[in-house]
């Protein structure tokens, strides 16, 4: 047949290459029916980011109080340090170092997953609820339990697990549609945060103050349970993310576009919207809720990549960064005072957000 | 431009359907059988069910009651996925992802065919760059979907829809918001589908001009029930559109295509 008048330039630009997004290179053999895409500026962006948060690890294993030569934090993983340096480095910023790149990696998957399946870039779980279910369930364990490590991560889970699931169920109208979720997780956030606050004002001033730690976000005295907890976290469910990119990729089409071409809709955004509250609450339940992370490490990748894939690794990197560059700036910019990393997200990440929204209002998108 | 042999027209029929979104049901025990191979238009007032009637054939809306039947096998009880590979569906004014190529939107048309260990195939490579072709979007490939054209828009829509290499494609409305240079170009090009390949193409159309000159088989709705159908020639008279439209008007012959051309009174609305 012959080509439509309209568009008479037949390509040159891509004559016998493939039609897939430029980048794309497949992987796999035609032969035996495997091929997996991968998109290569995806790659090399995840593992350059990858290597800044090496970089970022050992410079935090390296300064803080007591500050010592990178050669001298190598030497410790030989077992030619002293007992001193081995201490600080193993027992008091390795974990910190390594629960921050995990808390990091979680949150940014978290907000990676819901901002494609809302089609909302301002989408995260601190705006719709998720934080908010997490940190309300984790204060009520710091106030009416011990508050141990274990009893924090697990209410934080269970909470925000419980938020995603009123927030499905509150949602669900003939399927959930993107909007509904947003609306009705700003009214679930409103609600949960006024739970968080009576829970803190029923309390004694010691317990209300640890509380107050814990809300604004810090990596304080990381154990290497915290470390096991959220990298337990991320190896479970961050396969699973992995696994339902394909199913995201569909979603972002609409409803019914994805249901023509075979997607199980309602099943599919159960399922991510699951999978980001439970990565979201292992971030949630070793750290705090550590703000705007969510939002912003997605929103980064997504500036830096010309297609719009579906970027976890980039993103968790990129996550990781954010979170390791905040404590890092926190432990040490300000002198003798430390502040918790969460103020410091907040700080930087705000003014992001504003410029988000101004962006929006200009051109409908961002 | 290479014939893809196995998509052969499906032949739909759908028995007793009663479709709705809650509350009193907007389609009420309709049957109805399509022509295989051909192009079926579905006209009829705003709110009359056109669309909830094309989004039960897609299966997109359950039945309450009845059934949707594609060449004898009925399509609720088909597995998702291989329903998708045998009908398609475009709805009404899609929305692409900010900032998607052309090509990236096509390829995603091809997902019924792929698993997640074959996510791409020669198979899916040839199905994308004919669909292009066939659309005229080879060129644009990498374009951004916002950046394009309504029409162009339309087409890469369309080509979505092709690339999945179904028998039978379902339209909601292609022509919605095109000018009438564009409308033409989107409804010739379904029309060469349909004579090349010998697929199945039901279309909701608001333009009965259009419809009649399109349709092999048309279906007039009125209140979610078939107020009448067949061949525009046979059913579309001054009767009908009163009935269907409300609308007082003379049918005379297209002298282009000797198809029926509805003239609507002048001021037929404040007379009535």
């Amino acid at each position: 047949m012959s080509t439509p008048p309209s568009d008479p330039h037949t390509s040159p630009s891509t004559p016998a290459g493939t039609p897939l997004p430029r980048g794309t290179r497949v992987l796999g053999s035609h032969r035996l029916g495997v091929a997996v895409r991968v998109y290569r500026p995806a790659l090399v962006l995840g593992c350059a980011l990858c290597g800044l948060v090496f970089a970022a690890a050992v410079a935090s294993l390296a300064l803080g109080d007591f500050t010592m030569p990178v050669t001298d934090v190598l030497s410790v993983f030989t077992g030619r340090s002293s007992p001193m340096q081995a201490h600080v480095v193993v027992d008091m910023r390795l974990p910190r170092a390594l629960t921050a790149a995990g808390v990091g990696a979680a949150l940014a998957i978290s907000g990676m997953i819901l901002q494609r399946l809302a089609h909302n870039p301002l989408v995260s779980p601190d705006v719709i609820g998720i934080n908010a279910g997490a940190t309300a369930a984790a204060v009520c364990a710091i106030v009416a339990l011990t508050g141990s490590t274990l009893q924090v991560a697990g209410a934080a889970l269970a909470g925000a697990v419980g938020t995603a699931l009123l927030l499905y169920l509150l949602a669900y109208r003939r399927g959930v549609a993107g909007y509904r979720l947003v609306l009705i997780g700003i009214g679930l956030t409103a609600m949960l945060t006024s739970v968080t606050s009576y829970l803190i004002t029923r309390t004694d001033l010691n317990t209300a103050a640890r509380a107050m730690i814990w809300l604004t976000g810090s990596l304080a005295n990381r154990s290497w349970e915290h470390v096991g907890t959220i990298w337990f976290g991320l190896a479970v469910l961050a396969p699973l993310a992995l696994a339902l990119t394909r199913q995201l990729r569909l979603l972002q089409l609409g409803d019914d576009t994805a249901a023509a071409l075979g997607g199980r809709v309602q099943l599919a955004r159960a399922a991510l919207l699951f999978t980001a509250a439970a990565t979201a609450a292992s971030a949630t339940a070793v750290a705090g809720p550590v703000a705007f992370v969510a939002l912003v490490a997605p929103q980064i990748v997504r500036r830096l990549l010309r297609e719009r894939v579906v970027a976890l690794l980039p993103a968790a990197a990129c996550g990781a960064l954010l979170v390791l560059g905040a404590d890092l700036l926190a432990r040490t910019a300000f002198g003798g005072t430390e502040l918790p990393v969460g103020v410091l997200t907040g700080v930087l990440g705000a003014p992001y957000l504003l410029y988000l929204l101004t962006r929006m209002n200009r051109i409908g998108q961002a | 431009m290479s014939t893809r042999p196995h998509t052969t027209g499906g032949r739909i029929v759908a028995g007793d359907l009663t479709l709705g979104y809650g509350g009193n049901p907007v389609i009420s025990e309709l049957s109805l059988a399509l022509p295989p191979a051909r192009i079926t238009c579905i006209v009829g007032a705003n709110g009359c069910g056109k669309s909830t009637l094309l989004r039960g054939l897609g299966r997109l809306l359950r039945p309450r009651d009845g059934s949707v039947t594609l060449d004898g096998e009925e399509i609720a009880r088909m597995p998702t996925g291989k329903l998708a590979t045998r009908l398609g569906l475009l709805p009404q004014q899609p929305l692409a992802p900010d900032g998607i190529t052309v090509s990236d939107l096509v390829g995603r048309g091809r997902h019924p065919h792929q698993r997640w260990f074959r996510q791409w195939s020669r198979a899916d490579e040839a199905a994308v760059r004919s669909a292009l072709d066939a659309t005229g979007l080879t060129g644009l490939s990498e374009a951004a979907v916002d950046e394009l054209s309504g029409g162009q828009r339309q087409r890469a829509w369309i080509a979505l829809a092709l690339a999945q290499e179904t028998g039978t494609m379902l339209l909601d409305e292609p022509t919605t918001f095109l000018d009438l240079a564009h409308q033409i170009e989107v409804l010739d090009l379904l029309a060469e589908l349909n004579s090349e390949h010998g697929r199945t193409v039901v279309l909701v159309l608001h333009d009965l001009n259009l419809a009649c000159r399109y349709a092999d088989h048309l279906i007039a709705m009125r209140d979610g029930a078939v107020a009448a159908a067949g061949r525009p020639a046979e059913i579309v008279t001054a009767d009908l559109v009163r009935e269907v439209f409300g609308l007082q008007c003379e049918v005379m012959d297209d002298p282009l295509t000797h198809t029926p051309l509805v003239l609507p009174h002048p001021g037929a609305r404040k007379r009535r």
